[in-house]
């Protein structure tokens, strides 16, 4: 990583009338690296990532990409830049192929058009009308527009929105292939597995703010904070069990709680020992433990346990 | 870690020069018009379909002496650009901001003002093939037309300009479904009360006096005095093209928003 980040957003705030979708953020991303910005909807995500793309102005804070200002140099910075947003962007009536060649006459070196339509799968429907491509092709062609130009910059807004599995896998290798040769990725996304597959760097934004940062690794070691509550061992059995035998038995620093009736999980140090003291006092009280298994966080719990678990509009 | 890009994806940024830009997107927003069938009938089938029908029937009294033809096509020829540069060119561009195209085509190398520049050279562009083709058919029903080259030209430009700013203005500040209806209501009103097929003589002369002043009157006026009649550069309607033009292009300039 260089001395200079890619993009660095300072104090970010940005409102929409009387309702603020940003609220003083902050973010740095890393040259050559994949940054994912997860969050739920409505966090503040693609009107963060709109304004580094020079479509909003700030109402506070400082925005640089690659240096610059996204609005005062978007002459110099629009031909570094990859842009593909949520939706749309391509005209009605173009065909994926012939909107792609047009990208990529606006630029002075593009890739090969032939072979990034291969590679995204866009060669079956190429001849095809726009508004009649699935929403997966939409996709598709909207990331090959953003790359066909050879930047140094990507930003993807939920670039795998609406892709079926095979679709997504075709999408993450193209990002893992563009950071191998040294472009710097910045996708928007709400899925966990997405970001714990792709980046090297995550930003959790809720309610228009960066509210953790850092590594996949990182940030599901974060979170409450002590080692052992990162395991747990969980397992269905008869609702009611007496749990203070178990807790006994049990080594310091174990907890052992019936999450919902039937349901039973131990946080703790997990070993081999305490799968068979466990075990034990299943045979001692007459449980087949069904359903055992030894459950790790994830960056899907950080996420939830940040940003709470309550549906949003 | 992949390693079978090799490099493909490396860095390697730029615009290409401006003049491949420019004739990329004048290309590809001359097919997008060319290739959508509701806007050919708007630019094509109407103007023709109005000047063979009321050529060879006796629908509207179309005044005076001479040949229906030589009113006619003159007024078709003002409808064409009507169609054209504003009609088509509001609903296509009310469309491209709602899809967000115009948003997209922001993050692109293309400056603005070259994306506005190919939509006129796109305009201009369809014009032709549709003077073009007016003429044709207009020569075959006994079409004999007079006066210069340039004042026509010129009251084709301005005319062009003056739609075009009111064409924009709609379609930068309206929804694309408002700008459809909108933009097409514009087309049928001025079509019957613009001189194009009825004479503005069949107006009481209070309400004549206000329908001169609209843009599609002054331009199938003058083209009818410089083609039927032979005059000169008509200034008067050159006047009210030039005012229009510039009232349109200005508030399409200052209220248009890109998305």
């Amino acid at each position: 990583m260089e001395a200079e980040p890619a993009v660095e957003v300072v104090g970010l705030v940005k409102r929409y009338g009387r309702k603020t979708a940003v609220d003083g953020l902050d973010l740095s991303v890393g040259r050559a690296a994949v940054t994912a910005v997860l969050g739920p909807n409505g966090a503040g995500k693609t009107t963060t990532i709109e304004t580094c793309e020079g479509y909003r102005r700030p109402d506070a804070g400082t925005v640089r990409v690659l240096g610059l200002d996204p609005v005062a140099d978007a002459a110099r910075l629009r031909p570094r830049v990859g842009v593909m947003l949520q939706s749309g962007g391509v005209y009605a009536g173009a065909r994926a192929v012939e909107m792609l060649q047009h990208t990529a006459k606006l630029h002075a070196r593009p890739l090969d058009v032939d072979t990034l339509v291969e590679r995204l799968g866009l060669g079956s429907c190429g001849r095809t009308a726009y508004r009649r491509l699935s929403g997966g092709q939409q996709q598709r062609l909207a990331l090959a527009m953003a790359v066909v130009g050879r930047p140094e910059l990507v930003f993807l807004d939920e670039p795998t929105a609406g892709l079926d599995p095979q679709a997504r896998r075709a999408t993450w290798d193209l990002v893992r292939d563009l950071r191998a040769d040294g472009v710097t990725v910045v996708l928007t996304t709400h899925a966990m597995e997405e970001a714990e597959q792709l980046a090297d760097q995550v930003a959790i934004v809720d309610g228009g703010r960066v509210i953790a940062q850092g590594s996949p690794a990182e940030l599901v070691r974060s979170g409450d904070g002590a080692e052992d509550t990162q395991e747990a061992l969980r397992f269905d059995g008869r609702p009611g069990l007496d749990l203070g035998a178990l807790l006994k038995a049990l080594p310091d620093g174990t907890a052992a709680a019936e999450l919902t009736p039937g349901s039973y999980r131990i946080r703790g140090p997990l070993d081999p020992q305490l799968l068979a003291t466990v075990a034990a006092w299943c045979a001692q009280v007459g449980v087949l433990p069904d359903r055992l298994t030894v459950e790790r966080r994830s960056l899907e719990d950080v996420f939830l346990e940040l940003t709470g678990r309550e549906l949003r509009s | 870690m992949t390693t079978t890009s090799q490099g493909r994806y490396s860095p390697a940024p730029g615009a290409a020069p401006l003049g491949r830009m420019l004739l990329a997107q004048t290309g590809l927003e001359t097919r997008m018009l060319l290739r959508n069938g509701e806007q050919l009938l708007l630019t094509v089938v109407i103007p023709t379909v109005l000047l063979v029908l009321f050529s060879a029937v006796d629908v509207v009294d179309t005044s005076g002496p001479g040949k229906r033809v030589d009113f006619l096509a003159p007024g078709l020829l003002a409808l064409a650009v009507l169609s054209t540069a504003f009609t088509g060119q509001a609903i296509a561009t009310g469309f491209e901001r709602r899809y967000g195209v115009l948003k997209r085509l922001g993050a692109s190398p293309l400056p603005r003002w070259a994306l506005l520049t190919a939509k006129t050279g796109c305009v201009l562009v369809t014009e032709v093939l549709q003077v073009a083709l007016l003429s044709v058919i207009a020569l075959a029903l006994g079409w004999s037309p007079h006066g210069d080259p340039f004042s026509v030209a010129a009251l084709l430009v301005l005319g062009t300009a003056a739609f075009s700013g009111l064409g924009l203005l709609m379609a930068g500040t309206l929804r694309a479904e408002a700008t459809l209806a909108a933009a097409n209501l514009v087309f049928v009103l001025l079509l019957l009360a613009g001189g194009v097929v009825v004479p503005l003589e069949k107006f009481p002369a209070a309400v004549r006096s206000a329908l001169e002043l609209l843009p599609i009157s002054a331009l199938s006026d003058g083209l009818r005095s410089v083609l039927q009649h032979g005059s000169s550069l008509p200034l008067g309607d050159l006047g009210v093209l030039a005012v229009w033009a510039v009232l349109g292009l200005a508030a399409a300039a200052r209220f248009f928003r890109w998305e």
